[in-house]
């Protein structure tokens, strides 16, 4: 049926040349959380490459996967392992960093640390009131991210409630987790640690901070890789191509460590 | 009329043009009910349409039972009419009739600039005004909420129901007002009791078209609503059926039951809409004839 | 006369006023307001930095040169795909159409455009001219989708801008001897002008303000995308105003961008609707709704 529809558009918009043709241009779209790092590759791939535009989309690990399985991206990003059916549809993934997610409050929130079970009950819906784990008498909010966010995943599968959580709200992307967090003193969320900024208190677990240091020696355990996702067996564009050698290089390690990721690079 | 061949020519041409309009229309009711009605075949129209649950992303077990959106957006746009409406046709009513000419003068570009504004910006405001606003005043976890998207659509209605319904009240002949003051109504008696029954096809197209807009408005509630699929509650987070599609779009994978279910509740929100045109022009052409 | 009004209908006369002031008030005041927060937070940010800059992670900059040249890009490419379509249809609508029931489709269909939510335009955005022609996500995808979810707002008032041309004008060069598409080129369309470019300014209005559409095909990048040669043009992808407000509000929680992308939107639907407003007054037409 698709491929009746496309004849018919094809038909009648003809006047458009070549399309889906390779020009100088690489499309990446997929996690949120790993936006900002792509953005710093993007300008540090732009110092090499003058004449290559690089376009990233936030749109989502689940759709970066999806977008480059099916090849509506050249490259997409995930923040989070692939599934076993995300494989067999043929994506193959590149690793290129280690991210933290911390769990973040507002500044004013007393509350500076939790222990493990501690966070899991605040965020299976077993924990309503901050007063329950020493805060203030104050309701708990508890924000999330949508289905098919790497984040998610990640910090679900971490915490050992994979499915579970109950969530006050939902957000489509980490910054908008961050924002909210920031503009609710009732509020509890999850972010990359690469987004996190002053606006927002990152809370100890089992008495670990969240920082490049902890999430590189494993002591901080929710954490998760930071993925290029690209599709086997089909050539990347030449442009492509060298955006992914790039990102692999020791040369861009000091870029995504400056965006706030983990570069892998540095281990070795 | 066609009797050179440059003539015929050209008027092919515009009849293509014409048919371009009805091309997009059949592709893409084609495409909904097309790849719409399997998933809901897959599913049962009665589990997706009565089912309390959307757990779409689930990898194990997918539920794709859509009343709690459904319900969602039937609330929000009531709520929303049930506040915008009155509040616009009075608002109206004041412009065309009892307002004095210099103020009106003053406020009617106004509203046709607010009625331009993107309703990303509308959202933005509703973020950082209205969130923090219902959160302390009602003692919520988080004002994301049913309640904070029904005021938001009501704000974003508020210009189309101004000045459509304007539009209605201005047509209306002076001659039946002129009719009512000389049997003795005052002015206001003649705004209320004459010039508006005068102008109900007018309105009604004024609520169908807010109507239309608050069941179809997408980006504004995404940012207000607070997106999980509870079955709505007023004070509430809650998913509608234009951000159920807005935050899995991207995701769902091609040709899966997921993307499939979306395009099914595209279809359910295509139908409402349409039901709502259908209104929309009956109320029109009773209008047209009653002139 | 008037003082021989009961005290209970003069009662109720008083407070219906009043119900209509209060109204008003409360409308417009909800509406300023709107506005006004949005240019207190908004405006102190707007500087030649932010207008002619970019974003750097690197560096730390915001500048939205790269979101407002996306915007040109879309508002020219939609614009050249649905005026000439539109203002088409319009023609063979009021001047050539003799089958009725061949119109009333073509009308009904207009209708119905209008009325599809563009969450709706972009699911088949996405599933049509992104994936299924293989433009990927671009701004050339993005304004393809846009026409056609404009193209009921330029039939329509190129529609109603005809109808007001005198049939006399017509009569009288066909009876000097011209066919009627030559009639339609030299004496109907320029005095229709005044109508046609109001109704590509309400679409330009409506492309601007799209953002649902947009998101899910055109992209979201910030990035100087390169205008300079037909494959770059093909491929450029990124955000437009509305897409990098949601994009700074909500993926980069920096609201002080955001709002000041909010206060250049809300200056430029103003001078749009200026503009609209200074034509209309000019054409002669006064009839009709001026919905949507």
């Amino acid at each position: 049926m698709r491929r009746f529809f496309a004849v018919l558009l094809a038909a009648g918009l003809a006047v458009l040349p070549g399309c889906g043709g390779t020009g100088r241009t690489v499309s990446i779209e997929g996690s949120t959380a790993m936006v900002l790092v792509a953005e710093a590759l993007r300008e540090g791939f732009a110092e090499r490459e003058p004449g290559v535009a690089v376009n990233c989309s936030g749109t989502g690990s689940g759709a970066g996967i999806e977008a480059a399985v099916s090849g509506r991206c050249d490259i997409g990003l995930s923040s989070r392992a692939l599934r076993d059916a995300e494989l067999a549809r043929g994506a193959q993934v590149h690793l290129i960093a280690l991210d933290g997610v911390a769990v973040i409050v507002h500044p004013s929130n007393p509350v500076a640390g939790l222990a493990g079970t501690e966070l899991t009950r605040l965020f299976t819906g077993e924990v309503s009131n901050w007063s329950e784990l020493g805060g203030l008498d104050a309701p708990v909010a508890a924000y999330g991210r949508e289905a098919g966010s790497g984040t998610r995943d990640a910090f679900e599968a971490a915490i050992g409630a994979a499915g579970r959580c109950i969530y006050t709200n939902e957000y489509s992307s980490t910054g908008d987790v961050v924002g909210n967090v920031a503009a609710n003193p009732n509020a509890v969320g999850y972010a990359s640690l690469a987004a996190i900024s002053g606006s927002v208190a990152a809370l100890e677990i089992d008495g670990v901070t969240c920082t490049t240091a902890s999430v590189r020696d494993g002591s901080y355990r929710i954490s998760r890789p930071f993925l290029l996702v690209t599709r086997a067996g089909a050539p990347l564009s030449p442009e492509a191509q060298a955006f992914l050698d790039y990102a692999r290089s020791a040369g861009a390690a000091a870029v995504i460590g400056k965006a706030g990721a983990v570069p892998i690079r540095s281990f070795e | 009329m066609a009797r050179r061949p440059g003539e015929y020519a050209m008027k092919t041409l515009f009849l293509i043009c014409g048919l371009t309009a009805v091309a997009f229309v059949l592709l893409i009711t084609g495409y909904l009910v097309l790849s719409g009605l399997p998933a809901i075949r897959e599913i049962g129209l009665a589990d997706f349409l009565l089912g309390d649950t959307w757990d779409a992303a689930n990898p194990e077990a997918p539920r794709f039972g859509i009343l709690p959106l459904l319900l969602t957006s039937v609330y929000g746009a009531a709520g929303a009419t049930a506040i915008g409406v009155p509040l616009g046709f009075l608002t109206a009513l004041f412009l065309a009739k009892a307002a004095p000419p210099w103020l009106a003068r003053l406020v009617r570009p106004a509203v046709g600039v607010l009625a331009g504004i993107p309703s990303v910006v509308y959202g933005l405001v509703g973020m950082c005004v209205l969130l923090p606003l219902l959160r302390e005043r009602l003692g919520l976890p988080a004002g994301d909420s049913l309640l904070a998207a029904i005021l938001m659509l009501a704000v974003l209605i508020l210009p189309t129901v101004i000045s459509v319904s304007e539009t209605a009240l201005e047509a209306v002949p002076r001659e039946i007002e002129e009719a009512s003051l000389a049997l003795g109504a005052t002015p206001v008696e003649t705004y209320f009791r004459v010039t508006a029954p005068a102008a109900g096809s007018g309105v009604a197209a004024a609520v169908a078209l807010g109507v239309g807009r608050a069941i179809g408005e997408a980006m504004a509630i995404l940012m207000v609503a607070g997106n999980v699929a509870n079955m709505p509650a007023l004070l509430g987070s809650v998913r509608f059926l234009t951000t159920g599609i807005a935050m899995e779009l991207a995701y769902a994978p091609a040709g899966s039951l997921q993307q499939q279910a979306l395009l099914s509740i595209g279809l359910v929100l295509f139908l409402f809409v349409l039901l709502v045109n259908v209104l929309l022009s009956l109320a029109l052409k009773r209008g047209r004839e009653g002139d | 006369m008037r003082a021989a009004l009961p005290p209970g209908r003069r009662l109720r006369n008083a407070l219906a006023r009043l119900l209509l002031w209060l109204s008003a008030a409360a409308a417009c005041a909800l509406l300023l307001l709107i506005a006004g927060y949005i240019f207190f937070r908004g405006a102190p940010g707007v500087s030649l930095e932010l207008l002619t800059g970019r974003d750097s992670v690197l560096e730390g900059t915001v500048g939205i040169l790269p979101s407002i040249l996306n915007t040109l890009y879309v508002i020219a490419a939609s614009l050249a795909i649905v005026a000439p379509v539109g203002v088409g249809a319009a023609i063979y609508l009021t001047e050539y159409a003799k089958n009725r029931r061949l119109a009333g489709a073509i009308e009904f269909a207009a209708e119905t455009l209008a009325g599809i939510p563009s969450i709706l335009y972009a699911m088949m955005g996405t599933m049509v001219f992104c994936t299924a022609l293989g433009l990927q996500r671009t701004l050339l995808a993005g304004s393809l989708t846009l026409a056609v979810m404009t193209l009921p707002t330029v039939i329509r008032t190129t529609q109603e801008s005809l109808k007001a041309v005198p049939r006399s004008y017509r009569e009288g060069a066909l009876g000097l001897g011209a066919g009627q598409w030559r009639a339609i080129r030299t004496v109907v369309l320029p005095a229709s002008l005044d109508g046609i470019v109001t109704g590509c300014i309400l679409a330009v209005g409506r492309v601007v303000g799209e953002s649902a559409v947009l998101m899910y095909t055109a992209g979201l990048s910030t990035a100087m995308q390169d205008f300079s040669n037909i494959q770059g043009l093909m491929r450029a992808s990124g955000a437009t105003l509305t897409v990098a407000l949601y994009v700074y509000a909500k993926e980069r929680s920096d609201f002080a961008a955001a709002f000041s992308v909010a206060t250049v939107l809300l200056v430029l639907t103003a001078l749009l609707n200026l503009t609209a407003f200074l034509i209309g007054r000019r054409a002669p037409r006064r009839e009709g709704g001026g919905h949507g």
